[in-house]
C-alpha cells in the first residue's frame, strides 16, 4: 500500500478536520485505492537521506537486506506529504494566508531535503465552488498560491466542506494515488540507476539488495506482474550468492524472505501451481543448507517455519476462494512444518543438553546494541562482517552456545501441537480421516512427552477406536502403549486396566515377555498393589506417579471397575450359545458360555455371571469361587474357575424358564466375569449379549469361510472358532398331548347353516383342565370374510349377522385321559369364497421339571380350508302364452314366468317349498302354488316352475316393472331335522310393459275335423280411448274354406270388443295353415301384421275324417 | 528404501481395510511406514469412489502417485475385487519411474493371484506365503541398491 501522510489536520480540537479525517479512515473497503494514511503535525521530522554516493568502486556492503528497510518504505517515508489548509478564494487577509500556507509547505519541503516525496496542498474550503472558469478571482489566487509554494497546479487541491464530503475525499483519493505512484516509479527507476556501478565480485550482495528493492517498490505501486518478475529474479540472485556456514542463516533468511513474497503473489494471481512449483523449488533448493552443526535445531526451525507460512498463505488463498483437493492442501504443509518442529525438538535435545553448571555468556553475544540487527539474518556478534574466516573462534563460539541455551526453553512440545492442530483441522476439511487419525496421535504423543497425559490419553483413546475398527493391530498396539504409559503415570486405575487388558490381547502384537509383564502387573492392580512402572518413562514423572498409586492403594472404596470389553479386544474371550434355538417349556433351558484367555499365564476369576432381559434367571446362572489371594499365580489349571492360555473353557448353565415366557425369547443381554476379589480390587469384564468383540465378528467371517481342517481334540473339548454365538433362545408351549379332529362336509352351500363338528381326545397321562375351544373364522383374513361369515353352536336356529365370526374360549371343561369330546359348529357363509377356519383346543397340564412343578398351558389347532358355492342356479324367463320369448310384456295381456332351478350342490338338496311373491303392480291369472315342494334335487338336476300373470297398464314404464319375488326354501338332503331350514330370495328381473291398441284374441277349438265346420272367434278389443277405424280382412287358405266377412271396415269404440265369427271347414288333414286375419288399424300404422301373430294361432291341428264312414270305404276298396 | 504393503479386498463392512501382508526394508522406523501405509488409504479411497462409476473391465487399475510426502512418495493399485496395494517409495530413488512401479505391481499382482488360487487360502487371512515372500524380496532387491 502507498504510503501518504496528512499533515495540518487537527484531529482533536477541529471538527472538521476530524470529519475530514473519518471520511479517509472509514470504510476502507477494496474498492477504494489502497493507501495506507497517516495524520503528522506540519513540522514532522522524516527520516534523513543519507547523501547518496556517486560511485560504488570503495563501496562494500554489509549484508543484504538492512531490518528496517522495509518498515522505513511503509511506515514512515511517504510516497506523498499533503498539507491541509483552511483558506476560502474569498478570504479577505489573502496575502497573509498565501505566505502562511507557503511557509508550512517549506517547512514540509525542509525535512524532506533529498527525497523524492511529493508534496500537494488541500485547501479546506467553507463555500461550494463554482464551476471550474467562472470563478475569475478563483483561478487567479490559485495560481497566485501555486506559485508562491512552489507546487505545479496538479498538487492543489480544493476540499469544500459540505454535504458531499465523502465524494470529494474519494477524488482526492484518486489523485493522491496517482502522485504516490509516480513517487514509487521514480524511486523504482532510481534504484535501478545504481545497478550500472556495480560489479559481480563485490557487490553481489547490492544486487540482491536491489532486485528486491525494485520488487517492493513495485509491490507499493501496486504493479504486481512486475513485482513478481523482479521478486523472482531477487529469488535466483540470492542463490548466486557465495555460501559459506557463516552467512548461511542469512542467505536461508532472505531466500524465505523473498519466497514468501513469491508465493503471496502467485496465490494473488490466481495461479496456485506457480506458488507450489516455487515453493517445492525453495525447499529443494534449501533442504540441504543447514548451517553450522550445533545449530542444526535453527535449520529445522527454519523449514518449520517455511512450511507453516505456506500453509498460512495457502489457507488464506482458499479463505479467498481458492479451491484446494485432497492430495493438495495446507494440511501437508502444516503436518510437514510439525514434522519439521519435531526434528527441531530431537535436535535441540541433543544438542542443547548442557550440563545445568554451563551458564549464559556474559556479556550477552546476543546482545547488540540497539536492540536489533542491522541485517536480517546475520550473527548478532559478528554483525557486517562478511569474511568467510572466523576472526574470533572463542566469541563464535560463545555466542553458538548462547543460542543453544536459549533454544532450551523454547516449549518445542506446544508448537508442534499447535502446527498438528492446524493440519488435523485442514485434512478434516479435505476427507482425509486417516490422516486425522495419524496427526492426533502425533498430538497426543506429544502432549504425553509434554508430560500433559490427561490430554494425551484423550486424543489417544478418541482415534483408538478407529485403527481397531480397520484392524491395524500394530499401530493399536503401539498406540495403546503409549496410552498405558499415560494412564500408569496418572495411577488412572480402570484406564490403566482397560489398556492393559487389550494390550494383553489377541490383537496385540506385543512380545510375550512384555505381555508377560503387563499382566504380572495387572495382577498386582488387581491385589491392590501398585504396578512396576513402565519401560521408558521419565523417571521424575515415575516417581510422582509411584506415590499416586501408593494414594491409590491405602484408598478404601471405589475399587470396583465394570469394564465394557464389547468395543475393544480383551485378552478374555466370551462366548454364549443356547443348546438349541428354541426350548419347550417343559424342558430345562441349556446354555453354554464359553471362555478362552490369550494372555501368557493363567488367570483366575472369582465369578462368572449371566443376566437375561428376564432378571429372574439371572440368580440361577452363576460360578462363584471364593479363593485364596496367593492362588492367582498358581499354574494349575485344575481348578474350575482358572482360565489357561489358549484352552476353551466350558460352563454348563440350566433353568427352567417360566410358563410366563412362553412365546417370547429369552435372550442373554449381558455376561459377566469378575477378575479379582471384592476385598482388593475388582474389575468386572462386562460383554453385552452374549460376548464377542471388536474383532470377533470378523474372525467368525474368516473361520467360516475357512477350508482348513481342524486337529482332533479330546471329546470335551471344542475348536473357538467353530463356536458361533447364540445369545438368544425362544421359550415355547409344551407339546399338546391331544387330538382334535374335524369332520364336514364340504363345500358349504352360501347362507346354510354348514356344520363342523370336532372331536377332541386326549391323550394325556394325566387330567388335561380347563379345556377351551376356539373355533371360527381364522383371524388375519380379509375384513369383508368376517362380516360374511357367522359361527354359533346352536344349529337349531339361523344366526344372523350379529353372531361373531369367531368363538373364543368356549369352554369345555376337563379332559381326563382318554377322554373324548365331540362339539358341533355352525358356520353361515353369506357369500361365496375361500375361508380358513380355525379351530383351536388349550388346556393347562401339571408337568415336572428339574423337580419342579408348573402348570403348562398347552394347546394344538387345526386350520382347514373351506368353499362356499351357491347350492343352485335360478333362471327366470318370460314367455307368452304360446312359450315364445318375451323381451317385453304388453299391458293387460297375460303371460309366463317360468323359473328354473338347477343344483350346483354336490350334494342331494331337499326344495321345502318355493313361493312367487308377486309385486303390487303384477297380478296372477290363476293360482300361486308352488309345483316343487318337496323335490330332493341331485348335482346337476333342475326343478321347474310356470306362473302365468298379467300387467296391467302402467303410466310409466319406463325401466320397467318390477315383477317381485322368488322364494326357495330349502335344505341339505343330508341334514338333520333340527337344522332349519333357508330361504333364498331371488329378486325377479323387471320386465318393460308397453301398451297395445288394438289386442286381438281367438277362441278356437284345440283341433278340427276334416270336413267339419271349425267356428273361429275373433274379439277385438279396442285399448285406447279413441274410435278405432279398423280394416280386417282374411285371406284364404289352401286347406280350408270358410264363411264369414272376407274384408270388412268397421269402427270400436274405446274400451268396447267387436266380435267376428268365422266359420272354417278344413278340407286337408295335418297340421294347417288357418286362412291368415289381416288388420290394419288406420290411427296406428305401427299395428302391424307381425304383431298380431303373436295373439292369434296360424295354424291348427286338422284331424282327418272321423271313423263313421269307415266301413263303406273299407267295403268299396 | 522401499516398502510394500498389501491391503484387504472388501470382504466384511466393518473391517474393510486391514493389512494382509505388509513388508519394509529397512525394519528399522517401520511404525512410521505403517502410518503412512494406513493414512495412503484416504486417498485411494476417495480414488476408487471417484471411479466406481466407470465400467469394470475399462478400469485403470493402477492408481498412480497417491501423494507425495517430504521423503516418500506412496503408489497404489487396486484390484477389480477391491484388494489394495500400495508401495512406499524413498523420493531420492530416481531409478523408480512410472513403468518400473506399474510393472511392479502387476508382478505383485500375478503373486497375489496365484495366492488366491490355492484352494487352502481362505481369502482375507494373513498372507504367509515363502512364494510371495520370495517375489517381494527379489523385487526390493532388483531396484533398491
Amino acid at each position: 500500500m502507498a504510503f501518504v501522510t496528512l499533515t495540518g489536520l487537527d484531529l482533536i480540537y477541529n471538527a472538521v478536520h476530524r470529519a475530514v479525517w473519518d471520511a479517509f479512515c472509514a470504510n476502507r473497503r477494496a474498492d477504494r485505492v489502497p493507501i495506507s494514511f497517516k495524520v503528522l503535525p506540519g513540522d514532522h521530522e522524516y527520516p534523513k537521506c543519507r547523501t547518496k554516493r556517486t560511485s560504488y568502486e570503495w563501496y562494500i556492503p554489509k549484508g543484504i537486506l538492512k531490518t528496517g528497510w522495509m518498515n522505513k518504505h511503509l511506515n514512515l517515508v511517504p510516497a506523498l506529504v499533503v498539507v491541509f489548509y483552511e483558506l476560502d478564494w474569498d478570504e479577505t487577509q489573502w496575502k497573509e494566508k498565501q505566505s502562511e500556507c507557503a511557509t508550512r509547505v517549506e517547512i514540509v519541503r525542509q525535512s524532506l531535503q533529498g527525497r523524492n516525496t511529493k508534496v500537494a496542498v488541500v485547501l479546506i474550503q467553507k463555500k461550494t465552488p463554482l464551476p471550474p472558469g467562472e470563478d475569475v478571482i478563483a483561478s487567479e489566487r490559485a495560481a497566485a498560491l501555486c506559485n508562491a509554494c512552489d507546487l505545479s497546479g496538479k498538487s492543489l487541491f480544493v476540499l469544500p466542506h459540505t454535504d458531499h464530503l465523502v465524494g470529494y475525499i474519494i477524488r482526492l483519493e484518486n489523485a493522491f494515488y496517482e502522485h504516490a505512484q509516480t513517487y514509487y516509479y521514480t524511486e523504482i527507476r532510481r534504484v535501478k540507476s545504481h545497478k550500472e556501478f556495480l560489479n559481480k565480485t563485490t557487490h553481489q550482495l547490492l544486487f540482491v539488495r536491489h532486485q528486491f528493492k525494485i520488487a517492493f517498490f513495485s509491490e507499493l505501486k501496486q504493479d504486481t506482474q512486475n513485482a513478481l518478475k523482479n521478486y523472482r529474479t531477487a529469488y535466483n540472485l540470492v542463490h548466486e550468492l557465495r555460501a559459506h556456514e557463516t552467512n548461511m542463516l542469512e542467505i536461508k533468511t532472505m531466500a524465505g524472505f523473498i519466497n514468501y513474497k513469491i508465493c503471496r503473489l502467485c496465490f494473488q494471481h490466481n495461479t496456485p501451481l506457480d506458488a507450489i512449483a516455487q515453493f517445492r523449488k525453495h525447499i529443494d533448493l534449501c533442504k540441504k543448507k543447514i548451517g553450522s552443526a550445533e545449530l542444526a535445531f535453527e535449520h529445522a526451525a527454519w523449514m518449520s517455519k517455511q512450511f507453516q507460512a505456506f500453509g498460512d498463505l495457502f489457507d488464506e488463498a482458499i479463505k479467498l476462494g481458492l479451491t484446494a483437493i485432497q492430495t493438495q492442501n495446507p494440511g501437508f504443509y502444516y503436518q510437514q512444518a510439525a514434522h519439521y518442529a519435531q526434528e527441531r525438538k530431537q535436535l535441540a535435545n541433543m544438542l542443547c543438553n548442557h550440563d545445568s553448571s554451563v551458564t549464559h555468556p556474559i556479556p550477552d553475544p546476543l546482545e547488540t546494541q540497539s536492540g536489533v540487527l542491522d541485517f536480517y539474518g546475520q550473527r548478532s556478534w559478528r554483525q557486517g562482517i562478511l569474511s568467510f574466516d572466523l576472526s574470533d573462534p572463542e566469541k563464535e563460539k560463545l555466542g553458538i552456545l548462547a543460542l543453544q541455551l536459549k533454544e532450551r526453553s523454547v516449549l518445542h512440545s506446544e508448537l508442534i501441537i499447535t502446527l498438528l492442530s492446524n493440519a488435523v483441522a485442514q485434512f478434516k476439511k479435505y476427507k482425509c480421516p486417516r490422516m486425522k487419525s495419524h496427526l492426533m496421535v502425533q498430538m497426543g504423543e506429544e502432549y504425553y512427552y509434554a508430560k500433559d497425559y490427561t490430554k494425551a490419553l484423550k486424543l489417544l483413546d478418541y482415534v483408538m477406536c478407529e485403527y481397531r475398527s480397520e484392524g491395524w493391530w500394530t499401530l493399536l498396539t503401539s498406540i495403546l502403549t503409549t496410552a498405558l504409559k499415560c494412564s500408569y503415570l496418572m495411577a488412572q486405575l480402570k484406564d490403566y486396566i482397560t489398556y492393559s487388558l487389550e494390550l494383553l490381547g489377541r490383537a496385540s502384537t506385543l512380545k510375550e515377555d512384555q505381555k508377560s509383564r503387563i499382566e504380572k502387573n495387572l495382577i498386582k492392580v488387581l491385589m491392590n498393589e501398585s504396578p512396576d512402572p513402565e519401560p521408558d518413562c521419565d523417571a521424575s514423572a515415575v516417581k510422582t506417579s509411584q506415590k499416586l498409586w501408593a494414594d491409590r492403594v491405602s484408598l478404601a472404596g471405589s475399587n470396583i471397575f465394570t469394564i465394557e470389553v464389547q468395543d475393544f479386544v480383551p485378552f478374555v474371550q466370551c462366548k454364549a450359545k443356547y443348546l438349541a434355538p428354541s426350548f419347550h417349556v417343559d424342558v430345562p433351558v441349556q446354555f453354554d458360555i464359553y471362555l478362552k484367555a490369550d494372555c501368557p499365564h493363567p488367570v483366575r476369576f472369582s465369578k462368572l455371571c449371566v443376566s437375561f432381559n428376564n432378571q429372574e434367571y439371572n440368580q440361577h446362572c452363576v460360578v462363584e469361587e471364593a479363593y485364596q489371594k496367593s492362588d492367582i499365580l498358581e499354574q494349575s489349571s485344575q481348578g474350575t474357575m482358572c482360565l489357561v492360555p489358549g484352552k476353551t473353557r466350558k460352563f454348563t448353565f440350566i433353568f427352567v424358564a417360566k410358563t410366563e415366557d412362553v412365546g417370547k425369547k429369552v435372550e442373554i443381554t449381558s455376561v459377566d466375569l469378575i477378575l479379582g476379589s471384592e476385598t482388593g480390587r475388582c474389575v468386572i469384564l462386562n460383554w453385552r449379549g452374549g460376548g464377542g468383540d471388536a474383532a470377533s465378528s470378523q474372525e467368525a467371517l474368516q473361520a467360516a469361510r475357512s477350508f482348513k481342517r481342524r486337529p482332533k481334540l479330546p471329546d470335551n473339548e471344542v475348536h473357538w472358532d467353530s463356536l458361533t454365538i447364540q445369545a438368544s433362545t425362544m421359550i415355547i408351549s409344551r407339546v399338546p398331548n391331544i387330538s382334535v379332529q374335524l369332520r364336514h362336509e364340504p363345500p358349504a352351500l352360501t347362507n346354510e347353516m354348514y356344520c363342523l363338528i370336532v372331536t377332541v381326545q386326549s391323550h394325556e397321562k394325566t387330567i388335561a383342565k380347563d379345556v377351551k375351544l376356539t373355533a371360527g373364522l381364522k383371524p388375519g383374513q380379509d375384513a369383508n370374510l368376517t362380516q360374511k361369515t357367522h359361527v354359533t353352536l346352536q344349529g337349531t336356529e339361523m344366526c344372523d349377522d350379529s353372531y361373531p365370526a369367531l368363538l373364543p374360549d368356549i369352554p369345555v371343561g376337563d379332559l381326563q385321559p382318554g377322554e373324548k369330546l365331540e362339539r358341533e359348529v355352525y358356520i353361515r357363509c353369506g357369500t361365496v369364497g375361500t375361508r380358513m377356519f380355525l379351530v383351536y383346543v388349550s388346556y393347562l397340564i401339571n408337568a415336572v421339571v428339574e423337580e419342579k412343578e408348573i402348570i403348562c398351558k398347552c394347546h394344538r389347532d387345526e386350520t382347514v380350508t373351506i368353499e362356499t358355492v351357491f347350492p343352485f342356479d335360478v333362471a327366470v324367463k318370460y314367455v307368452s302364452t304360446k312359450f315364445e320369448h318375451l323381451d317385453r310384456v304388453f299391458a293387460d295381456i297375460p303371460f309366463l314366468l317360468m323359473t328354473d332351478i338347477l343344483s350346483a350342490s354336490p350334494w342331494p338338496l331337499s326344495i321345502v317349498n318355493s313361493q312367487l311373491q308377486l309385486s303390487a303392480s303384477m297380478i296372477s291369472v290363476d293360482q300361486l302354488e308352488s309345483y316343487v315342494e318337496n323335490v330332493v334335487l341331485q348335482t346337476g338336476e333342475s326343478a321347474s316352475e310356470c306362473f302365468c300373470l298379467r300387467c296391467p297398464p302402467v303410466t310409466d314404464s319406463q325401466g320397467g316393472v318390477a315383477t317381485g319375488r322368488y322364494i326357495i326354501s330349502w335344505k341339505r338332503s343330508s341334514a338333520a331335522d333340527s337344522v332349519p331350514v333357508v330361504s333364498t330370495v331371488i329378486t325377479l328381473p323387471h320386465v318393460i310393459v308397453e301398451s297395445i291398441p288394438l289386442h286381438v284374441n281367438a277362441d278356437l277349438p284345440s283341433f278340427g275335423r276334416v270336413r267339419e265346420s271349425l267356428p273361429i272367434r275373433y274379439h277385438l278389443q279396442n285399448k285406447t280411448s279413441l274410435v278405432q277405424d279398423v280394416e280386417v280382412s282374411v285371406e284364404p287358405s289352401d286347406a280350408f274354406m270358410f264363411s264369414g266377412l272376407k274384408q270388412i271396415r268397421l269402427r270400436i269404440l274405446p274400451g268396447t270388443r267387436q266380435e267376428m265369427l268365422y266359420n272354417f271347414y278344413p278340407l286337408m288333414a295335418g297340421y294347417q295353415q288357418l286362412p291368415s286375419l289381416s288388420i290394419n288399424l288406420l290411427r296406428f300404422p305401427s299395428f302391424t301384421n307381425q304383431l298380431l301373430r303373436r295373439f292369434i294361432p296360424t295354424h291348427i291341428f286338422v284331424k282327418p275324417q272321423g271313423r263313421q264312414g269307415d266301413d263303406a270305404s273299407i267295403a268299396a276298396a | 528404501m522401499e516398502r510394500i504393503a498389501l491391503l484387504s479386498p472388501v470382504c466384511s463392512p466393518r473391517l474393510q481395510n486391514y493389512p494382509l501382508y505388509i513388508r519394509s526394508v529397512p525394519t528399522e522406523n517401520e511404525l512410521k511406514f505403517h502410518y503412512t501405509v494406513h493414512t495412503s488409504l484416504d486417498v485411494v479411497d476417495e480414488k476408487i469412489s471417484a471411479m466406481g462409476k466407470a465400467l469394470v473391465d475399462q478400469r485403470e487399475l493402477y492408481l498412480g502417485l497417491l501423494y507425495p510426502t517430504e521423503d516418500y512418495k506412496v503408489y497404489g493399485y487396486v484390484t477389480n475385487s477391491k484388494v489394495k496395494f500400495v508401495m512406499v517409495v524413498d523420493s531420492s530413488n530416481t531409478a523408480l519411474r512410472d513403468n518400473e512401479i506399474r510393472s511392479m505391481f502387476r508382478k505383485l499382482h500375478n503373486s497375489y493371484t496365484d495366492i488366491m488360487c490355492n484352494p487352502f487360502y481362505n481369502p482375507g487371512d494373513c498372507i504367509h506365503s515363502r512364494a510371495f515372500d520370495n517375489m517381494v524380496t527379489s523385487m526390493m532387491m532388483q531396484y533398491v541398491k
